[in-house]
């Protein structure tokens, strides 16, 4: 695992002192069952494969990738909604790794989520009032002014009216649910929130009101974030640092503008230029990549990427590549390949040819 | 971190995101319908349903009121008035009047044989069945949401295990069993040397019932559950830490009452009939206790000379039964307006 090189690389982050949460090698694999009568685990699905990822106070950072890259998973693992298979997870200085509900509760105040789908992630027989109270109620926190009070507080912060917390969900819009879903994570005063993707399921124009709230809870109140998303232009919006998934695995990480900017990895390269430009006269060449993503049942050898890549040789078969500041590249700027990409313009390049 | 920031930008993009204050000035104390109240409402305008309950209640009100109503009518179910007044049964044991010896002393005639009021026992009759059909829907219904939501929010080897008993008891034939089961629960619960108490044949109906009677709603819980399961407030409550069992009571439990009482409203015709069943084979409730489903068996021995000894039991098991099953259609069409008959 070559990717541990990253482990002690204080420069990789431009906040000081000791991460909030730390990822190391981190894995979560998923068996595959089969057999009659008697199971018995034939393979597994490599959901997420040895994952360093750090996030600091303050900081929010985003993660995008393709569909089924395993970028939900990671941010399940990171609540600790599912178990990692291996690897480290810590969260300030606590190795919570395979730690017990019981164990957890003190850290779970401050770890929350926000979910994709705001028409599941509110119980529909509770009222908003209920569903906001219920973190401060289970971990019995008893905020100044009541729980309702807190509660219209909450309401207010996300810009809902606070009049509203005796209704039921099924009477708000998506946009207010997920706003609704905002405050609930808010009500413990969380240092941390994983986002999941959580405008992908909202029209275009509640989208930007929901990450402008975010982004000011952020600034205001000073919560990390690691924000998942496909959508690369809110990534951009919204988080100093970016990671890119593919597979299961970090091809590269960087701030938010050298990795716009200049990418090095092909992946990269390709994600951004499928990124719509509102400009008729948008010359860019948009790379297409080929075939699907491999099966993560059984992952490709070497690098990840190789069977789409078009730049792809015998080495990339054969050795992985590991996450490394490549030449030319600012501090933190990470990238896993074997043959990266010049990285001096955004626009990539006309694509070589290696049609299947 | 008491911070209210009023997220401006709601404002700047237009408050298209964010109700009109008016409805909150106007009602201050205003609370959102919650499904259940919609639902009540839903119920309230579908007629048949209405009417179904009216009849239901007065079914039940009647089995509650048995006592008072055997006061003013003056008769009481026990009483042999055939032998007391010889003038009401012939020699060959059939009321002397016409229709079952219906006269305005006995307004439903005159038990052949015994005697005994019909009217009477046709109401006290009602009390047996309702009590035990009540009774089991009751444990059938806790039995199966206990039964159910484990097996499908635990899944796995108890998902696996619970999933193979139902089948197996689905399997049975019901009646045959039923009247398998019946002789080894009563000697189970009294000493073949002891003489059989009242609550006797009560209870070991409703055990018997109850045996046979969880599975399907435990089947339609397990299903509900596995996909409530999955679903994101789940795991919204588990990142705040929830207990398993608040997850269980306070998430899972409100959104399964509809399936539920569903379900039980379903069910109980369906033991009102089977308790009738069982004591028409003679292996339900004995006497002395009124029973519609002995005063049918009674009743089909006379049919050939009189068949109104019939009539009454039939007709009242027949409008509760058809009564309490247009009830539980209702009730799901309201609580789930989409599925269309």
């Amino acid at each position: 695992m070559s990717n541990e090189l990253t482990l002690d690389k204080p420069s990789a982050t431009p906040a000081t002192g000791e991460p909030l949460l730390q990822l190391s090698g981190v894995k979560k694999h998923f068996p595959v069952m089969d057999g009659l009568l008697f199971k018995r685990q034939v393979g597994a699905v490599h959901a997420v494969d040895g994952i360093d990822l750090d996030v600091h106070a303050n900081e929010s950072v985003g993660l995008v990738g393709e569909s089924g890259c395993g970028k939900s998973t990671l941010g399940r693992v990171v609540t600790r909604l599912l178990e990692p298979t291996d690897g480290k997870l810590t969260y300030a200085g606590q190795d919570i790794t395979h730690a017990s509900r019981k164990q957890l509760a003190p850290i779970r105040s401050e770890i929350q989520m926000i979910f994709q789908d705001p028409y599941s992630s509110l119980n529909p027989r509770h009222t908003v009032g209920a569903i906001i109270g219920a973190p401060m109620e289970i971990n019995g926190i008893n905020p100044k002014g009541g729980v309702q009070n807190r509660v219209q507080e909450l309401l207010e912060t996300v810009g809902l009216n606070p009049e509203h917390y005796n209704r039921f969900p099924h009477e708000f819009s998506g946009g207010q649910r997920q706003r609704i879903g905002v405050a609930r994570a808010l009500s413990l005063s969380p240092k941390l929130i994983v986002a999941d993707e959580p405008v992908s399921a909202l029209d275009v124009s509640i989208q930007a009101q929901v990450v402008n709230l975010l982004q000011q809870l952020q600034k205001d109140l000073g919560i990390a974030f690691l924000f998942i998303a496909h959508d690369l232009s809110i990534v951009r919006h919204f988080s100093q640092r970016v990671a890119v998934m593919y597979l299961g695995k970090i091809v590269e990480i960087a701030d938010r503008k050298s990795l716009y900017e200049s990418p090095r990895h092909p992946y990269t390269h390709a994600l951004l230029s499928a990124v719509p430009e509102a400009d008729p006269d948008d010359v860019r060449e948009r790379i297409r990549l080929v075939g699907d993503v491999p099966s993560p049942i059984n992952p490709p050898t070497g690098c990840r990427f190789r069977t789409r890549c078009w730049k792809a040789q015998d080495k990339c078969a054969t050795e992985e590549p590991p996450l490394v500041q490549l030449s030319g590249n600012l501090d933190g700027h990470l990238t896993a390949c074997h043959f990266p990409e010049d990285g001096s313009t955004a626009v990539p390049e006309p694509r070589a040819a290696k049609e299947l | 971190m008491t911070n209210p920031t009023k997220a401006p930008e709601a404002d700047e993009l237009g408050t298209a995101d964010t109700l009109a204050p008016t409805d909150a000035a106007s009602a201050p104390v205003f609370r959102g319908l919650s499904p259940g109240k919609l639902m009540w409402r839903r119920f309230l305008r579908d007629r048949t349903g209405v009417v179904s309950a009216a009849i239901v209640l007065l079914f039940i009100l009647i089995a509650v009121c048995a006592p008072l109503i055997s006061m003013i009518y003056g008769k009481d179910p026990g009483t042999h008035y055939g032998q007391e007044d010889v003038t009401l049964l012939t020699d060959s044991g059939l009321p002397t009047g016409p229709n079952g010896g219906i006269s305005a002393d006995f307004w439903f005639g005159v038990e052949p044989g015994l005697g005994r009021d019909v009217f009477m026992q046709l109401i006290y009759g009602m009390r047996t069945s309702l009590f035990i059909a009540f009774l089991t829907s009751v444990l059938t219904t806790a039995l199966g949401v206990m039964i159910g939501i484990a097996a499908g929010y635990l899944g796995g080897k108890i998902d696996y295990f619970i999933g193979r008993v139902i089948d197996i008891l689905m399997s049975f034939p019901s009646q045959i069993f039923l009247i398998a089961t019946m002789p080894i629960v009563v000697s189970l619960l009294v000493a073949s040397n002891e003489s059989q108490p009242v609550w006797l044949p009560f209870v070991s109906v409703t055990i018997v019932l109850t045996l046979l009677g969880w599975m399907g709603l435990a089947r339609i819980l397990r299903a509900t559950t596995l996909s409530l399961r999955e679903r994101e407030f789940i795991e919204a409550a588990k990142v705040t830490g929830a207990s398993p069992l608040r997850i269980i009571f306070k998430e899972l439990l409100p959104n399964l009452w509809t399936p539920i009482l569903v379900q039980s409203t379903l069910a109980l015709p369906a033991f009102v009939t089977a308790e009738a069943g069982l004591s028409y084979l003679g292996v339900g409730v004995g006497e002395p206790t009124p029973d519609w489903g002995r005063m049918i068996a009674l009743a089909a021995d006379y049919l050939r000379t009189d068949v109104t000894f019939l009539l009454f039991p039939g007709l009242a098991m027949v409008l509760f039964v058809l009564a309490f099953n247009l009830l539980g259609d209702s009730v799901r069409d309201a609580f789930d307006p989409k599925t269309k008959r």
